[in-house]
């Protein structure tokens, strides 16, 4: 039950991943993207964090990309034109990233326990009072400090797109 | 009722990331190379939240909360970033973006 539910989610995620990277336009890389957004909030769930998984959905794919949505369609951005890569891109592209995921893939296999199973239920210390409990004591001061972040890319996102009045 | 091996986690976090890179190496319109660099801290969220339950502690949670709210932060200042790009040479391809070349 636990492979099952995993494997459903994990396919979700890669093949709208996949699709946001090549799709031509990029609504449907955004519509792709919320996809990969919702299958991850699922496996937030089966790795016990209830927490993180209402917050991936509420800021990212409710908010995050509620926003890129609103500046594609008001920058009316069209396809994307087949552009000129040059010839060394074109032949190392795809072997370079098949070798990047390789590695990693390795490092992983060489560093994961093999013994170790996620199993759904067995972590319960992800809702929300253990998340309170440890980020207003001993992550007060980060918490504190995105506030400040926050209020900085409010500040600037105002700056960078107003209308200059003349 | 069994479990799934915790290095399937990472290597789907794995994937994403180079799904990521992917995308932001070889797209060529703003917009879709900054979807990518999000699918690249999704990926990196997949992979502290696996971390935290191994260790058995929630920190990892907390770090991708703040993951969180800084890829907020910097959705809207890259978004206000390509709308100014945007208002000033009317194309969302990167090519076009390149006074600074030489």
């Amino acid at each position: 039950m636990d492979v099952t539910l995993f494997l459903i989610f994990a396919l979700s995620a890669v093949a709208c991943g996949v699709n946001v990277v090549v799709q031509r336009h990029p609504i449907t890389s955004a519509i792709s993207l919320i996809g990969v957004m919702g299958s991850l909030a699922a496996l937030y769930l089966l790795l016990g964090g209830e927490f993180i998984a209402a917050a991936q959905v509420v800021v990212y794919a409710g908010a995050i990309m509620v926003l890129f949505v609103f500046v594609i369609m008001l920058l009316n951005a069209g396809s994307e034109t087949k552009g000129g890569r040059s010839w060394p891109v074109r032949l190392l592209g795809i072997p370079l990233l098949v070798l990047l995921l390789g590695i990693l893939s390795f490092i992983i296999q060489h560093f994961a326990p093999k013994t170790e199973k996620v199993s759904f239920g067995a972590f319960t210390s992800g809702g929300p009072r253990d998340i309170g409990k440890l980020l207003f004591t001993e992550y007060l001061l980060p918490f504190e400090l995105t506030s400040v972040l926050i209020l900085i890319a409010i500040m600037g996102a105002v700056v960078l797109a107003r209308k200059e009045i003349d | 009722m069994e479990g799934v091996p915790l290095a399937w986690y990472l290597i789907l976090s794995a994937v994403l990331f180079t799904l990521g890179v992917a995308g932001f190496l070889f797209r060529r319109n703003l917009i879709t190379i900054f979807m990518s660099i999000e699918l690249m801290l999704n990926a990196v969220n997949l992979s502290f939240i696996t971390f935290s339950y191994k260790l058995k502690q929630v920190d990892g949670h907390i770090f991708a909360f703040f993951v969180m709210v800084v890829a907020a932060a910097e959705a809207a200042v890259g978004l206000a970033i390509i709308l100014t790009v945007f208002k000033n040479r009317s194309s969302l391809a990167v090519d076009d973006v390149n006074s600074m070349k030489y």
